[in-house]
């Protein structure tokens, strides 16, 4: 059975594929999974041809934001994005890193600005060795991809 | 006006720095001028910086202009637990630029996002210093008659010295070689080691004050400061690995001269003060020079 049908179908709505197994939950955190309230279908630990072991998220009646496209780039540039709709793909795009990225994100250094102010965080995307890592406007430090918390 | 305030190193181009080092040339020659009799200046010193502020200061009564400011955030309306947005939106109303000093990194960037006045960074945190950058580079192209081909050796702390990063980062534009003499706790971070190898440009490292320097151009000594070593012995055995001693620079070039942002504590011993090698108190006086050219250029009257 093909590993999409092992998580079941959705009629309309939004289905994250082919994220490396170890990046599951971080992407459920940083999407927000919690405050959804339409139907989630999770598979976590499928096969696939790709990276062995993949993770698949199914999202009833929603559809993404560019923040949320942002968002799972960072944690998993290869993820695709399927829109679905009479459960059929109509749109699959894959993630794409930014340029720059704002608001979501906290600066790692704790003398920053964006941790002492009301400001709104903001980095330049830079991709070194395979790493995201992301320079913050303000302070100019580098805040890893192992290091990225969301501001919620 | 355009907003050409000064934040980071890399915020101005090459050919304007050119242009500001020229006009610091110009007023080092003629200090005295009323090219600001009609601008106040706002000097906002969140933490105290003797130096910084006074040649900033210097700088402005130099040139004619008034200042308005504060030189620590004691008693104004901070401690009050007024945001930093707030101060600079208001000062911005007075001021037609505002010189900042702040604790906090990135605060300077971010007030020059709040601001439509120019902002002057005079030090944020750890993260950038740009007018000490600004008078090194007037410095080493005074004593060499040039910044290219320059064989810098950086001797100290090099790896929180935010003067010594920005250096690194605007001299290799100009074709240098590097000798980093430090402890090896406090190495170069390897991310501006990477930064010059993508340039091609050559660096050697060193544990020691040693007969390299005979090759050195421009020695720029730094602070190795206690609080940062976790063990006090370690700080014991290293503190006088890099002491510069006048009998150290003998057989040195002629052409060499020593810099160093001040303040001093020990690092560079008294007895080189008297050698015609020693520069920077020099160094701190083209401070005044290339603040007020700085200024000049900002505001758009020279």
């Amino acid at each position: 059975m093909k590993s999409e049908l092992k998580v079941k179908a959705i009629e309309k709505g939004t289905v994250i594929d082919h994220i490396k197994a170890e990046n599951l939950y971080k992407i459920l955190s940083i999407i927000g999974i919690e405050n959804l309230d339409t139907q989630i279908f999770i598979g976590n630990n499928l096969d696939s041809q790709k990276f062995g072991k993949k993770a698949i998220i199914k999202i009833a009646d929603k559809f993404p934001s560019m923040d949320d496209v942002n968002k799972i780039a960072l944690i998993d540039p290869n993820a695709v994005i399927n829109i679905i709709r009479d459960y059929q793909v109509v749109e699959k795009t894959k993630v794409e890193l930014p340029e720059t990225i704002n608001t979501f994100v906290k600066c790692i250094n704790p003398k920053c600005i964006t941790n002492h102010e009301k400001v709104e965080t903001k980095f330049n995307v830079q991709v070194k060795d395979g790493k995201v890592n992301l320079k913050c406007y303000y302070c100019e430090k580098i805040t890893g991809q192992n290091n990225i918390e969301v501001i919620r | 006006m355009k907003n050409k305030s000064l934040v980071s190193i890399n915020d101005y181009t090459k050919e304007e720095y050119f242009k500001i080092l020229d006009l610091a040339e110009e007023f080092q020659k003629n200090p005295n001028h009323k090219l600001l009799e009609n601008h106040v200046i706002a000097s906002l010193f969140f933490e105290p910086s003797t130096r910084t502020r006074l040649s900033f200061e210097t700088a402005i009564q130099r040139l004619g202009g008034k200042v308005i400011g504060f030189s620590e955030a004691a008693n104004t309306s901070v401690a009050k637990g007024e945001s930093l947005k707030d101060t600079i939106l208001t000062v911005s109303k007075y001021a037609d630029l505002i010189v900042m000093r702040h604790p906090i990194e990135g605060s300077a960037r971010y007030a020059s996002t709040v601001s439509d006045k120019p902002i002057i960074n005079a030090g944020d945190g750890s993260n950038q210093h740009p007018t000490q950058c600004l008078l090194d580079l007037y410095s080493i192209r005074k004593t060499q008659g040039t910044l290219e081909n320059i064989n810098l050796f950086l001797v100290g702390d090099l790896k929180h010295g935010r003067t010594v990063h920005s250096l690194l980062q605007a001299m290799s534009e100009f074709n240098p070689v590097f000798n980093f003499v430090s402890p090896p706790l406090l190495r170069m971070p390897q991310e501006y080691k990477d930064f010059l190898d993508e340039k091609g440009i050559k660096y050697y490292e060193h544990d020691e004050l040693n007969e390299s320097i005979k090759h050195a151009d421009i020695i720029y000594v730094t602070r190795v400061q206690r609080e940062r070593f976790s063990d006090p012995m370690e700080y014991e055995k290293v503190k006088n690995a890099y002491v510069l001693k006048n009998k150290m620079l003998e057989g040195t070039k002629d052409n060499l001269r020593i810099l160093h942002p001040l303040p001093r504590v020990n690092e560079i011993d008294t007895d080189v003060d008297p050698n015609p090698k020693a520069y920077y108190f020099e160094q701190a006086e083209n401070g005044v020079y290339a603040r007020m050219a700085l200024m000049c250029h900002i505001l758009g009257i020279r």
